[in-house]
């Protein structure tokens, strides 16, 4: 393959004539048979030796190249009979359809064909296609009566996929092609041929070509034994068919057994291009395995093009399962020591790197710090092994490559799937640990969508300093933390983070100034002035803010009251900071959790990225150490609720209960009043529906004037670490109406849910209400119920993670080609203006406020605050 | 009833350039002609304002982004 160095220009499809065929063949195949008694390839065979090939050493017959260079030559195979190409069966159908049976010309008349003529040229040399206008006249062109002969036309049929029927007749392929022949030249426009690359009777095949040994290589096993490709196995077929087909006609057999022979010939061919083809059983091999031939090879996710072309293997790359680390910066990946001897950078030997470069040659394959591979100046690639490591370094000089194993400090590529947006694949540094996993931190848990119930991830090593630098400059970690999809960051706190900030900071929490200093400490946090006294969590959390930073903003805590105490709020959710001092308020989901932290907003916005990533890395240390200090657990024990709340909640559901017995009971003496557009019934279903769920929420309002801060359950609810009320409140005081399809559960049996209840029932109970907490557990009825809505839930999720994955993958493929210019343009790869100014208004939404330019109310909230502390 | 379609509220302000206006908007944005956005000759918009092929049209809208934005469009048949 070396040396053929060609630009393509153009590229014309068409169809094969059988001459070109037969010119570009080196060998005519007529034996069935592949290799003689001592394994050499017969001559005329299928694996004969001018069709290329496959051991190197050898040289190839035709072409004179080495095994390896020669990419093979076809073969040919004269077929006794023709045969309809499957691929063609439906056009040959179309074409016949709309062609004279005696003159061949097509179905139209002239003024149709004017106006055709005019239509297709018109398309032509605009570059148009012109597939609407041929099926157009394939429509038209289906008449009775040749308009030019006059001649009474029969229907031609189909009978998939490669029989064709006139009337009862079916026709043959020699019948066929003969009638393809027939159609003159001029009219090959009208059918949608060009006659410069394709004449419509090469559809018909009369000669086969084989492919070279190359495409359909036979495989050796251990025992000594040959193993063909599925092609070959095929086309010994078609040759053994063919031979038969050819002696019984040469000694004159009856016309029905040539005729037997002929379609089997036929079913071979077909099964040899498609195998797949509807309405012919599939080929299979001696072990009932459906054949792989042709149209398989390339069809399909598993298919030459979306497996091998689109999609390819490649080499430094690695794949494990993940696990957690919050001692790395989120920068940071942890590549476990097994993968770093295994995965290599390249890196040129120069007289300043010499030394070091020896260094990793002398350590070896083995040990860590080592060298695979060192690539002389003539591109000749030397393994390293303990054996030879002494002489390569002996010959070791400026301008060689050495291989070396990943180290600490190298950039990588991490990437996991589905690649959904662009932070699933990001740049992070190499630190080399021990065992088995990728270690990350948790705060790129979200962008990534991981977790770490055996989720694996893959890692791409950069091979060239440019894509280093560039993945460095662009894809790091710490440059996502703001996403482009809300203007919000994507990367922050998540889970114990927030609970655990929230500990540390709340209102009365107090620290001894030896505590504080070794949470300081192992936050790996510079060491602050000594106070002399017990700290404050929010002075303690203080000392991770930028000295001028100034804001004010509501925490997840906030209760949304009627009226704002602002500073005064008695749950500490209003947030204040005063030249980087934490005045008022605590610290939770919406300081620095990912989607919604405003502190960790600001710093990337205002102080940069670098700023960003220690703030996040030290505070996320902080909080783990300041929930280590406190200690934090939950278990069913925080769902508890008191008697008395018990006995309220049971009375409010019984009252409910109560109120749907009335207005079922309204509904049944037509006392029921229909709302606006509603049916009675529909009206029912709203009000039963309404006073249901108003229910539900009251009995989770009960439960919740019991549950007070000192809750852990609470406080994950609260801040937005994990969870929320109502999955507690469903847990404590009732779980609540089940739906299927959007509304209460009708369906079952007839005219009841189940036969537990009277036919037409429509109380609370039938038609799902679930009055227990899982607390206190589901009663079988409500059980069947709960299962029902659940099933549903589970089926919905499955079904849209399908349905966008599809809807994305078509708006990639249709947008992939758009990029923004330097002008602020938006232009496809023509340079085609699709918008003016990108987005309208020309932002980029990572940089902006949530999507808006600027928040100005915030902004004059901080400037005040700002004013007055000065 | 035909009703005039350029009083819909969500028909936006369309407008034919002049040959200088057009111009001048090209230059502004350094592209040819081609590679406007196109719009048909036959769009009901077009027959109302009564644009001809090769007209540059200047929409003026509403955006959800930028509150009002102005694009150009090349009338073609």
């Amino acid at each position: 393959m070396k040396g053929i160095l060609k630009k393509v220009s153009q590229i014309n499809f068409g169809l094969m004539s059988p001459e070109n065929i037969r010119k570009m063949s080196v060998t005519k195949i007529v034996t069935p048979d592949t290799y003689d008694e001592d394994g050499y390839p017969i001559e005329g065979g299928l694996m004969d030796p001018r069709l290329g090939v496959i051991d190197p050493g050898l040289r190839c017959r035709s072409c004179g190249s080495k095994g390896g260079d020669c990419q093979g030559h076809f073969g040919h195979i004269n077929l006794a009979r023709p045969v309809i190409h499957v691929g063609f069966a439906d056009t040959i159908h179309k074409i016949l359809r709309s062609t004279c049976k005696e003159c061949g010309k097509v179905l139209l008349t002239e003024s149709e064909k004017l106006d055709y003529k005019n239509r297709i040229e018109l398309r032509l040399e605009n570059g148009v296609t012109i597939t609407p206008v041929i099926k157009e006249i394939y429509n038209v062109a289906r008449r009775d009566k040749c308009p030019h002969c006059e001649t009474e036309q029969e229907d031609v049929k189909i009978d998939k996929p490669v029989s064709i029927v006139e009337g009862n007749y079916k026709l043959t392929a020699s019948e066929v092609r003969e009638r393809l022949e027939n159609i003159p030249e001029d009219d090959y426009m009208y059918i949608g041929v060009n006659p410069e690359v394709a004449r419509p009777e090469w559809m018909v095949l009369t000669v086969l070509p084989v492919p070279p040994v190359t495409v359909r290589p036979s495989i050796t096993l251990e025992t000594g034994e040959r193993s063909e490709d599925d092609l070959t196995h095929k086309l010994v077929d078609i040759l053994r068919i063919n031979q038969r087909l050819k002696e019984n006609m040469e000694a004159g057999a009856p016309q029905l057994i040539v005729e037997d022979l002929w379609e089997l010939l036929q079913y071979h061919v077909t099964t040899y291009f498609d195998n797949e083809a509807s309405g012919v059983p599939p080929a299979r091999h001696r072990s009932g395995r459906p054949l792989k031939t042709l149209a398989q090879r390339l069809k399909g996710k598993e298919g030459r093009f979306r497996s091998n072309l689109s999609g390819k293997r490649v080499n430094f790359s690695a794949r494990t399962v993940i696990s957690p680390d919050p001692n790395i910066s989120i920068n940071e990946v942890g590549v476990p020591e097994m993968i770093a001897r295994e995965v290599t950078v390249p890196i040129r030997v120069t007289e300043w790197n010499m030394e070091k470069m020896k260094e990793y040659i002398m350590n070896g394959p083995n040990k860590h710090p080592g060298a695979n591979y060192v690539i002389r100046p003539d591109a000749r690639k030397i393994r390293v092994y303990d054996e030879t490591k002494d002489a390569i370094v002996e010959k070791l000089e400026p301008g060689f490559v050495v291989e070396r194993h990943l180290i600490d400090g190298d950039v990588v590529l991490f990437n996991r799937q589905p690649s959904l947006h662009r932070m699933s694949m990001m740049a992070h540094e190499v630190k080399v640990l021990p065992y088995k996993t990728f270690r990350l931190n948790l705060c790129v848990c979200p962008p990534y969508n991981a977790d770490f119930d055996g989720d694996e991830m893959n890692m791409h090593i950069f091979q060239t300093e440019e894509s280093r630098a560039e993945a460095k400059s662009l894809m790091r970690v710490q440059e996502h933390i703001l996403s482009p999809r809300f203007g919000g960051p994507i990367i922050g706190g998540i889970h114990d983070h927030i609970s655990g900030a929230y500990l540390l900071t709340r209102l009365g929490s107090e620290f001894s100034e030896e505590d504080v200093f070794q949470m300081v400490k192992r936050a790996r946090m510079p060491l602050p002035k000594s106070k002399g006294r017990d700290w404050t969590g929010k002075e303690i959390f203080s000392l991770l803010l930028p000295k001028d930073l100034n804001m004010v903003y509501k925490a997840e805590i906030c209760r949304k009251c009627d009226e704002c105490l602002k500073q005064e709020c008695k749950n500490d959710a209003y947030v204040v900071i005063e030249n980087g001092e934490l005045k008022t308020g605590a610290i939770d989901e919406k300081a620095y959790g990912a989607f919604s932290g405003k502190i960790l907003d600001s710093i990337v916005k205002e102080y940069g990225t670098d700023a960003a990533r220690q703030f996040l890395d030290s505070s996320t240390k902080l909080a783990i150490y300041g929930i280590m200090k406190r200690g934090f657990t939950t278990s069913t024990a925080d769902e508890e609720i008191p008697q008395e709340a018990k006995d309220r909640i049971e009375e409010l559901l019984e009252n409910a209960e109560r109120k749907v017995e009335n207005l079922i009971a309204a509904y049944h003496n037509e006392e029921l009043e229909a709302l606006p557009g509603r049916s009675l019934r529909e009206t029912l279903e709203m009000k039963v529906m309404q006073v249901l769920g108003e229910s539900r929420d009251k009995s989770g309002e009960i439960a919740e004037s019991y549950f007070g801060m000192d809750n852990h359950a609470v406080i994950m609810a609260l801040t937005g670490a994990r969870g929320s009320m109502l999955n507690l409140t469903q847990i404590a005081a009732c779980v609540g109406q089940q739906s299927v399809r959007g509304g209460r559960i009708e369906r079952g049996y007839s005219k009841r849910t189940l036969p537990h209840f009277h036919e037409g029932e429509l109380g609370a109970k039938a038609s799902g209400f679930v009055h227990s907490s899982y607390k206190k557990g589901l009663d079988p009825i409500e059980f069947f119920f709960h299962a029902m809505g659940g099933r549903e839930g589970l089926v919905d999720t499955a079904i849209r993670t399908a349905q966008s994955g599809y809807m994305q993958r078509r708006l990639v493929n249709a947008l992939q080609d758009l990029n923004v210019k330097a002008d602020g343009t938006v232009r496809d790869n023509r340079g085609i203006v699709v918008q003016t100014r990108y987005g309208e208004d020309g932002i980029d939404p990572a940089k902006s406020d949530y999507g808006k330019v600027a928040d100005i109310d915030r902004m004059i909230d901080e400037m005040r605050i700002k004013s007055k502390a000065k | 009833m035909k009703k005039d379609i350029l009083k819909h509220k969500l028909v936006p302000d369309h407008t034919i350039l002049s040959k200088t206006e057009a111009k001048k908007v090209l230059k502004e944005l350094n592209i040819h002609q081609e590679q406007l956005p196109k719009i048909k000759v036959d769009d009901p918009v077009a027959k109302a304002i009564g644009a001809k092929t090769g007209d540059i049209l200047k929409i003026t809208r509403k955006s959800q982004t930028a509150g009002r934005f102005v694009t150009y469009r090349l009338v073609i048949n």
